[in-house]
């Protein structure tokens, strides 16, 4: 628990006031961050120095700081919430820096995520997706006991892998195209491995995939950006199985 | 019909139409080989079998391989141009973790192999790049089409034998990418198979620039004359 | 006064079924003509607004972030409870019930936590039709752990994620009615006031966060569902935005805050590395399952390896002092347990801040793999945090505030004392007590929402006139300039310290003297210095920017203002209660460091009353009877 070494780093962070505003980089100097700050943490140090300059502070988007809400998101040297192995921004910490570095900082860019303001983006396309049919639809009361249906541990623990997706948009925001293919495909095949999930199967995954169309991301090239994006690890077999659903649905 | 106009419906078309022509490519290939002198008479015997097929088996093969090169060309073109707006603004830093060159690089491949496609078919099968070699005015002894005789003399030239296999290269790079892209998008992959469709994707890319460029190489240095 | 809780009477086993025949009926057709408005959108906010959506009302749920699926309920990692007996284990109904009564140390109503157990399989059905992936064992059959000092296994789980997997159910079951248009979704909004109109709750007043605009809401019905307020001891699991606005904007229009005091701190989280800390994160109970808990016997050994102390000289507190229960005793047990080491001296870490749970027998026993499929992600998410490999040196660990049993008070239909106005999940006081078992707060937020609101509702809402208070009531406009002037008040003071400033210094001041462990002195230190702390906020806080744009300073220093009111209030309930209960110790109350109830003069609900600024609040009782579980001492030694 060494605290008393510290960092001075860097930042170029991308400042835009509002939706219209073209926006453009600044440049600012973190000083004294240790090894145990996390990344949120330095920029809020950022930031009380800024507002006792009576400067504008760094504006983004935060809630539960421990990896599971999915409100974070930013872009860290060009790598969706800083290229660590399956972590959020929030839970990326200083460590992995060293001091005199300089970090580049950007909101998610994609034509389906336009920028609210600073590093905020507004990601209520993924919501839609969701509407458009990631759901069962079954009713408040009235279904079956819960052990009525079995589901072997296997397909139980596929469909939680699948699951595990914080709806945070880094798989969007890494890919080159802007495609919600894993998010989507995660919420697909979650339901589409379930029992409960197989009778809507066929409409959901039609449904889901014109609502990606229709909010703007773009299509899958197969890069597997959103896999390296990903703070979950969602596996692209998921974006295999919302294919061969899609195909199924074809002919359904 | 959501296969024409959605996402994963002009995936799924582009994939198809794809590896269609990557089978294409392997019975190509095969053909090609004969030059090396496994059938009696060579690969102008075989150009020969080709040619006295029904026509219109061959206007049906040629059609269909044409249906599908435009298929694969017009929805690739689409879905790039697409996909370009899909990110407006790039980001400052480019980091690419997965990405590579080859499935960067697919709409520029795919457009180098269309034109050379263009040329290959102009140069050996309308034969009117260099009409003084063409096989099918200048038939070999036995009466058929000779092709050994066009094909080693187009290769015999440094600048023909570079292009066809520079090409070989880009056709590499797009089948490196798009093999295993075919099986991800028709969803025939899991994360246990999904390494090894990679590699065996690769394996038969690598497959077909060898087995292609060994014909200019092979006629270039002289072994096969 | 003396408050009723309208609970059923009769035998127990009945009471809900008698209740909910009692209860009026909204014609189907007259449904759709009543408006609802939902605030916050987590396990009890999502539930209800899918609902009620469902049932025909029309419903506008509200929510701060950006989407309804981000609410902290999502945090919750262990599980959710649930008397299904699937273990043939001994559990029932009575069982979970009489667990829930005890474990919240005598201080909850037996009707509502009867009607949580009965309607806690009901949740697990529905969550398992809405397509959660519980944990299953390899026929296929839902698997279920013990959790949280429970002697049967009765609590769910998916992964270390059920309370996201919960909400996800929630949200999807909410998008499939925000898609049908029964239900308006507004995101990034808060509510800064509650519209009561001629006593009556009828509306809300909201800021939108991206625009700064103010928006008025009319409803016949409001229900908060907004969550904890431990974010007042400034370092805590909650989110960074979690916060008591909504609810003591409510109880400043006359919702009473009832058994503020009653806050829950988590034994188990990441201890704090620094100053500039800005929150704690939990590290799922269910570690205790396997993990040892100990301290060096000796101070002089807390600077070393914990590798090189023998094990002759560690001290298992918790296996000494509860032999029975263990490393599995209680939350608040086990946190006083911990906070008791660390101040006499052999905490381990930095400032001495923490004690060790520690691994090692269980991989001996287990094998490190079977530890890793149990616990996995938790070990990644220490490691990410602290650098320190949990598999190989024992993780350190200190108690944290994590939530609050408190809140507005409700009566068994849910409804606070303003009519219209109803409040569920950890927003309300009803089923906790004093202290909350593991696994039972996703029970309640769901319960709540799915199964309790749809009927209740029904029952006040077919007594009121459908559209009575439309947004253009000058009260209204009033409750807009309200909040515009006080937003203005905030914007103008240009002072030299920061919002964070002051949230962190209430927060040293709330967990120094109103955290683990109270005593009269240090109360009344508090109930000094937090309204001084109040007054210089109010001079010198600096908050820049405008009110008509994106704001976070602004949005930050509302509810730190709040806060600072707030703090006063639960410091003072803590003074009142001359007793030792739950997660409410009070130092001169112990028999040998267990909590000393006093039945006699304590066994109430206290529900405060706002009297207006920097007034004292008046407190109001509802007794609390027990027909059913025999106050007894709790012990789980």
């Amino acid at each position: 628990m060494s605290d008393h070494k510290t960092m001075t780093l860097t930042l170029i962070v991308w400042r835009q006031k509002n939706a219209s505003d073209p926006g453009k980089f600044e440049t600012y100097t973190a000083k004294n961050i240790t090894e145990h700050h996390s990344f949120l943490e330095m920029l809020d140090c950022v930031n009380e120095d800024l507002i006792h300059t009576g400067k504008d502070p760094i504006v983004f988007d935060h809630d539960c700081r421990e990896g599971i809400c999915g409100m974070c998101s930013q872009v860290i040297n060009g790598a969706p919430h800083g290229g660590q192995d399956r972590t959020t921004v929030c839970q990326l910490h200083m460590r992995k820096f060293k001091d005199g570095d300089t970090i580049y900082i950007e909101p998610w860019r994609a034509r389906a995520f336009p920028i609210i303001r600073d590093l905020i983006v507004d990601r209520s396309a993924l919501d839609k997706i969701i509407q458009a049919g990631g759901y069962t639809s079954c009713h408040t009361g009235g279904v079956a006991d819960g052990n009525a249906i079995l589901i072997p541990k296997p397909v139980a623990d596929e469909a939680m892998d699948a699951a595990e997706c914080v709806g945070c948009g880094a798989c969007v925001a890494g890919c080159p195209n802007g495609a919600a293919m894993l998010f989507t495909g995660a919420k697909i095949s979650q339901l589409a491995l379930l029992p409960q999930g197989q009778a809507e199967a066929s409409a959901r995954v039609r449904n889901m995939s014109d609502a990606m169309t229709e909010c703007g991301f773009g299509n899958c090239t197969n890069h597997y950006e959103c896999m390296a994006a990903c703070p979950k690890g969602i596996n692209v077999k998921f974006i295999a199985r919302m294919n061969r659903e899609f195909l199924k649905a074809q002919f359904a | 019909m959501q296969l024409l106009k959605s996402s994963i419906g002009r995936k799924i078309l582009m994939a198809i139409t794809g590896q269609a022509m990557v089978l294409f490519a392997v019975i190509h290939l095969l053909g090609n080989s004969s030059i090396f002198g496994w059938l009696p008479g060579g690969i102008n015997a075989y150009a020969h079998h080709l040619h006295s097929l029904p026509a219109p088996v061959i206007i049906g093969f040629r059609l269909g391989l044409l249906v599908f090169v435009c298929v694969h060309v017009w929805f690739g073109i689409q879905l790039t141009i697409e996909n370009r707006g899909g990110r407006p603004q790039q980001y400052a830093v480019k980091t690419l973790q997965k990405a590579t060159f080859a499935s960067e690089n697919m709409i520029w491949t795919g457009g180098l192999l269309v034109a050379f496609i263009l040329y290959h078919l102009l140069h050996f099968t309308f034969q009117v790049v260099s009409p003084e070699t063409a096989a099918l005015s200048h038939p070999d002894s036995l009466g058929n089409p000779n092709v050994l005789g066009m094909v080693v003399a187009a290769f015999q030239n440094m600048f023909v034998t570079l292009i066809y296999a520079g090409a070989m290269v880009v056709l590499f790079l797009h089948l490196s990418h798009g093999i295993q892209s075919f099986f991800q998008t028709l969803g025939w992959s899991n994360d246990r198979v999904q390494p090894f469709i990679t590699k065996a994707g690769t394996l038969v890319a690598l497959g077909l620039f060898l087995g292609y460029a060994a014909v200019p190489l092979t006629i270039l240095l002289r072994i096969l004359k | 006064m003396i408050l009723d809780g309208k609970c059923p009477t009769g035998p127990i086993e009945k009471t809900w079924d008698k209740h909910r025949f009692d209860l009026k009926l909204v014609n189907p057709a007259n449904k759709r003509k009543y408006n609802v408005i939902v605030v916050g959108t987590g396990l009890a906010g999502g539930a209800a607004a899918a609902s009620l959506g469902e049932l025909g009302y029309n419903v506008q749920a509200f929510c701060y972030q950006d989407s309804p699926r981000r609410a902290h309920s999502i945090a919750a990692q262990g599980g959710i409870n649930a008397a299904k007996n699937y273990p043939n284990d001994g559990d029932s109904i009575y069982r979970l019930f009489y667990d829930t009564i005890k474990g919240g140390d005598f201080r909850a109503r037996e009707a509502d936590v009867w009607r949580l157990a009965q309607v806690s399989n009901n949740i697990i059905d529905q969550c398992v039709a809405q397509g959660v992936p519980f944990a299953r064992d390899y026929a296929g059959y839902l698997d279920n752990r013990s959790f949280g000092g429970a002697q049967v296994s009765r609590t769910f789980f998916a992964r270390g994620q059920t309370g996201q997997q919960l909400l996800l159910g929630a949200y999807s079951a909410l998008s499939r009615q925000i898609k049908l248009g029964t239900v308006k979704m507004y995101e990034r909004r808060e509510m800064l006031d509650l519209v009561v109109v001629d006593g009556v709750a009828k509306g809300i007043t909201c800021r939108n966060l991206v625009s700064g605009q103010l928006e008025s809401y009319a409803a016949d019905a409001v229900c908060l569902c907004t969550g904890g307020f431990v974010n007042v001891f400034y370092l805590s699991t909650n989110a960074m935005g979690c916060s008591v606005t909504a609810n003591w904007k409510a109880h400043r229009k006359g919702a009473y805050f009832a058994n503020p005091c009653y806050t829950q701190i988590h034994p188990t989280c990441i201890p704090q590395a620094g100053d500039y800390q800005s929150k704690l994160t939990l590290m799922s109970e269910s570690l205790r399952n396997d993990g040892r808990v100990w301290v060096p016997k000796k101070k002089e050994d807390c600077g070393k390896h914990p590798n090189e102390i023998p094990e002759d000289a560690r001290d298992y507190y918790l296996e000494r002092k509860y032999p029975s229960f263990g490393n599995l005793a209680p939350r608040d047990i086990a946190s006083r347990a911990a906070k008791e080491q660390c101040d006499d001296g052999r905490g381990v870490g930095p400032g001495g801040r923490g004690v060790y749970l520690d691994f090692a027998d269980s991989i001996k026993r287990l094998g490190e793999d079977t530890i890793r499929e149990r616990y996995g992600n938790l070990f990644e998410m220490y490691e990410k945090i602290t650098d320190e490999n949990g598999y190989k040196r024992p993780m350190r660990m200190y108690p944290a505030p994590h939530y609050a049993m408190g809140g507005l008070w409700v009566d068994y239909n849910l409804m606070s004392n303003i009519p219209g106005l109803f409040v569920l999940g950890e927003a309300n006081f009803s089923v906790h007590g004093a202290n909350r078992l593991g696994a039972s707060a996703l029970m309640q937020g769901l319960a709540d929402g799915y199964f309790v609101i749809p009927y209740t509702i029904g029952g006040y809402l077919a007594t009121v006139k459908p559209g009575q208070a439309k947004a253009d009531h000058p009260e209204f406009k009033k409750c807009e300039d309200d909040v515009k002037s006080y937003n203005d008040k905030l914007l103008s003071i240009n002072g030299k310290k920061t919002v964070f400033e002051f949230m962190r210094e209430l927060g040293g001041l709330m967990w120094e003297n109103c955290g683990m462990a109270r005593t009269k002195e240090s109360l009344e230190i508090n109930l000094k210095k937090i309204p001084a702390l109040r007054e210089e906020f109010w001079k010198n806080v600096k908050v820049s920017g405008s009110g008509a744009e994106l704001n976070q300073q602004l949005e930050n220093a509302g509810r730190t203002a709040d806060f600072l009111e707030f703090g006063e209030l639960l410091c003072r309930d803590a003074l009142h209660r001359n007793e030792s209960c739950g997660g409410h110790f009070r130092v001169e109350y112990q028999d040998e460091g267990e909590a000393q109830r006093d039945d006699v003069n304590y066994c109430y609900v206290g529900a405060w009353e706002f009297k207006g600024d920097n007034k004292v609040p008046e407190l109001h009782k509802e007794p609390l009877t027990f027909e059913n579980v025999h106050l007894a001492v709790r012990s789980y030694k």
